[in-house]
């Protein structure tokens, strides 16, 4: 029989014995692996253009995608065939001829398969132009020959660069429209070379194309004779992989633990840089503790090492202390570790920053409290100066410090894009509300914060820090169930909260109870039984009126009441600031 | 070079092969979704695979044994059967659930097939409704499920190329496409309130041939229905239609014998075959690189107007 047929009673994998025939085939060997790139521009660059004609000179489009893109009423190209159709996917773009969103197009020649990161190029969109370029090796950044170098270039490069793209592919579209003309070309990318060499970008490759006509694209243009370099497609062929280095540090975050039974514990996670092999060393951070490899452990088979970029498992020698959000590293170079660092942050979401509010960041597998401290300067993304801000809109990028409630272990984005790259994402909303670019580590000794690194004893403000808030009481007299309901629905949205029922203590510790809370940073949930006058006053008196809420009976549902006492805290908690104190002790 | 000089012919053994399958894309795309397969069982409480019993549900199948091995697969399989699925399919499945040693869990929209749902009295748009979305988005809110892996990938359709890997539903099971978390990196937020969910696309940079590739070099068991054979068919316009699974013909049409395979596998009365000679996977892979004709051409659902697989997505289908 056939193994390709495998009959349902056939074992997967028994015996395969040889398949008969083969067909033909075309070339595919790709030698060099996958190229992820990204593309920004607007409509008017010819940007989808240039991708559906990659595509189809590539011969990646397939003819009924075609067929339906030629019965298609929209045509805006002026050729024969809309390229940009091909690419466009929303109903919603394609009517209003814009592209709001990154979408991501394959194609492979006989050397490589691509990955593009499409992107739309204007100024409201960089937050998806960042997106894009997170994962890409190259950039081509787009321009009009008709126009030059634009606002929009500008930007594109400089948002490629901030997120550690390699390789920038200056593009020079439309050149059927200036007559293929050498010296439009020339001074095009000489201005376009000026500005990458002011950002420091060094591996620049400007081509001249058509993408309507084809010229330089996937074949070289008979038309632009003077021009010597490959055409664009053959550039992005022969551009390098990007893998992690074997040869780096050792980065390994955990990010599962594998426990089929007592014997085995497993630690899986894919390798971020360095080799892994069985008896090399390593170190767990944070416990700091020393052991060796003792397998990789695979599918099928146990490989012999492991190289950056694999997803694996490996098994310890020593039964030590290390779960998902842990990493083992070299202990010659590890990263820095640490709560405090200087970041690039590119803001998502149409609600600011807000520099006292605890964000939830997430870096590798680790997922912490953090908190924007400050912003050191916000960056012009099309002037690229520094600007002071005090605040972070939408689309905005700038340099700010991090601080976070359980240390991270990182290096700077620029040696490592793993380990130097977070997300923020608002606890409330759930949203992914920024990007963030580690630049590099502060030192607490140098920090602001230099005086409560040396106190004994951790401080009201770093447990505000911690929890996101700092002590209040909720007062709910008689409704014992609404307390409930209030305490678990904090609890579960992650505040440090403690339910203070009639039960729990005699009337008279009720002082000794309220002071302990307020200075442990709770939200105490009181809910007694009768409330003399006096045990409320007292109680409002040890929080401070700012920080003590009394829910009024009415006539409403628990859940309305619930929702009720939420929407006060929550409105508290993001406008309460770090004064001193103004309660009493 | 081409693809037979790696000689595909020996599935497997051959040295060439071994370095096929070593292809940096191919082992770059496996370690990509090891790493989302685990990364979404770490972080949700209640994740369930749905696997619809074609070759990208294979793949993924695969790849979970392989993110999870030497433990078992930590969450079940969900299959939303409409009953308008092929014979063969059903078979296979029991079978490769058995076989893999994972929970199957069946979910079907018994209300609307007991109301007599069906592509011809409901037009496909209504009993896609009815037997796929609805029934799916039962069978997740039944399960408590907070997260439900798919074996989509983004270069199957235009609408498609724009999902997340992690893509949010809201409480009604509802994507909206103009209003997508960012993804950036590997650093993917599967935070979300209780009744919201988020489907996580584990192939989402695989290609079809890509698919083909890693079968081929896995030798993952896939359904018989792709690999070409005489089968007993009505040819309608440009569809090669398999009379079984309550397929009908119109007034008029007769039966033949075809030598077809199925390109991608739904419901009988909506996937159509195409004419073909690959009966192996080497000659399915060389006919998929000389083909020119998208991989879902097939599928009568995707083209019932334009923008319908948006329309779809949008109201929670797959």
């Amino acid at each position: 029989m056939s193994t390709a047929t495998p009959e349902p009673t056939d074992a997967p994998s028994a015996s395969p014995s040889p398949v008969s025939t083969v067909g033909a085939a075309g070339s595919l060997t790709h030698v060099l692996g996958l190229l992820r790139f990204s593309t920004a521009g607007s409509v008017d660059d010819g940007k989808s253009t240039l991708i559906g004609r990659l595509l189809y000179d590539s011969k990646s489009v397939f003819e009924d995608q075609l067929a339906s893109v030629q019965k298609s009423k929209i045509n805006r190209s002026g050729g024969p065939i809309d390229f940009s159709l091909l690419t466009d996917g929303l109903r919603a773009e394609r009517e209003q001829g814009i592209t709001i969103d990154v979408a991501y197009r394959y194609f492979s020649t006989p050397r490589r398969k691509f990955i593009i990161a499409d992107t739309p190029g204007h100024e409201q969109y960089t937050r998806n132009m960042a997106t894009g370029a997170s994962t890409a090796e190259a950039a081509v950044v787009l321009m009009d020959a008709t126009k030059g170098v634009l606002r929009q270039s500008r930007r594109h490069a400089y948002i490629a660069h901030l997120l550690g793209v390699q390789h920038i592919v200056a593009a020079v579209n439309k050149m059927d429209l200036v007559g293929f003309s050498q010296e439009v070309f020339d001074r095009i990318s000489a201005e376009f070379r000026e500005f990458a060499d002011h950002l420091g970008i060094r591996n620049v490759y400007a081509v001249p194309v058509s993408a309507l006509e084809g010229d330089n694209v996937v074949r070289p243009s008979k038309r632009m004779p003077w021009f010597e370099g490959p055409p664009l497609l053959e550039y992005l062929e022969a551009i390098p992989a990007a893998v992690g280095s074997a040869s780096g540090p050792l980065r390994f975050p955990v990010q599962y633990v594998i426990r089929p039974d007592a014997s085995f514990r497993g630690f899986a996670g894919q390798l971020v840089s360095g080799e892994l092999r069985p008896g090399a060393s390593v170190m767990a951070l944070p416990s700091g503790v020393k052991t060796k490899v003792q397998s990789i452990v695979a599918f099928e088979d146990e490989p012999e090492s492991a190289v950056p970029g694999d997803s694996i498992t490996i098994t310890l020698e020593d039964e030590i202390d290390l779960s998902r959000g842990d990493m083992l590293v070299g202990e010659a170079n590890p990263p820095s570790s640490g709560t405090e660092f200087q970041a690039a942050l590119v803001w998502m979401h149409s609600e600011p920053l807000d520099p006292h509010k605890i964000y939830v960041l997430k870096h590798t597998t680790r997922t912490v409290r953090a908190r924007i401290n400050q912003i050191r300067y916000r960056v012009d993304i099309n002037t690229l100066e520094h600007v002071p801000a005090t605040k972070l809109d939408l689309n905005e990028i700038a340099a700010v410090d991090v601080k976070t409630t359980l240390p991270l272990f990182f290096d700077p984005y620029h040696l490592n894009r793993i380990t130097g790259s977070f997300i923020v994402i608002d606890p409330l909303t759930n949203a992914t509300v920024a990007a963030g670019i580690i630049d590099r580590a502060i030192d607490p000794k140098h920090g602001s914060r230099a005086a409560a690194a040396h106190r004994k004893h951790s401080t009201r403000e770093e447990r505000i820090l911690r929890f996101g808030h700092p002590a209040a009481a909720v007062w709910l007299k008689g409704r014992p169930h609404v307390a409930e309901l209030v305490e678990r629905r904090l609890f579960d949205e992650g505040w440090q909260v403690q339910l203070a029922g009639p039960n729990d203590f005699l009337s008279h510790e009720l002082v000794t109870v309220a002071k302990a809370f307020r200075l442990s940073g709770y939200i105490t949930v009181f809910c007694p039984l009768d409330d003399g006058t006096d045990q409320k006053q007292v109680v409002r008196a040890i929080f401070g009126p700012d920080s003590f809420f009394a829910v009024r009976i009415t006539d409403d549902t628990d859940e309305e009441a619930v929702d009720r006492v939420m929407t006060v805290l929550r409105k508290w908690r993001d406008n309460y600031s770090l004064e001193p104190e103004k309660g009493k002790s | 070079m081409a693809l037979r000089e790696f000689r595909l012919d020996l599935y497997g053994k051959d040295e060439t092969v071994a370095a096929l399958t070593q292809l940096d894309h191919l082992k770059a795309l496996e370690a990509e979704s090891m790493f989302i397969l685990r990364e979404a069982a770490a972080e949700f409480a209640h994740p369930v695979m749905l696997y619809s019993i074609g070759k990208d549900s294979s793949v993924m199948l695969r790849l979970a044994q392989k993110a999870f091995y030497p433990g078992k697969i930590p969450f079940p399989l969900l299959h939303i059967d409409t009953s308008f699925k092929f014979p063969e399919m059903i078979e296979f499945r029991d079978w490769y659930a058995k076989h893999v040693g994972v929970e199957l869990i069946v979910h079907k929209n018994q209300k609307a097939l007991d109301d007599g749902a069906n592509p011809y009295s409901l037009g496909t748009q209504k009993c896609c409704g009815f037997l796929k979305t609805r029934s799916l988005l039962d069978g997740l809110a039944e399960g408590g499920f907070d997260a439900a892996f798919g074996g989509a990938r983004r270069d199957e359709e235009k609408s498609r190329a724009k999902e997340r890997v992690y893509s949010f539903r809201d409480s009604l099971g509802q994507w909206d496409p103009n209003n997508q978390r960012p993804e950036l990196w590997s650093l993917y937020n599967s935070r979300h309130h209780k009744g919201e969910s988020i489907r996580v696309f584990p192939l989402s940079n695989w290609t079809e041939l890509d698919v083909w590739l890693y079968i081929h070099a896995e030798k993952i068991p896939i359904v018989p229905l792709y690999f070409a054979k005489e089968r007993e068919a009505i040819v309608r316009g440009e569809q090669i239609l398999l009379l079984q699974a309550g397929v009908r013909a119109l007034p008029g049409e007769k039966t033949e014998m075809v030598k077809c395979r199925m390109r991608s596998l739904g419901c009988a009365p909506c996937t159509g075959g195409i004419r073909s000679e690959a009966d192996t996977v080497p000659k399915i892979i060389d006919e998929m690189i000389s083909f020119r004709r998208s991989e879902r051409e097939n599928r009568v659902i995707d083209h019932d107007e334009e923008g319908s697989m948006e329309i779809k997505k949008r109201e929670g289908y797959f």
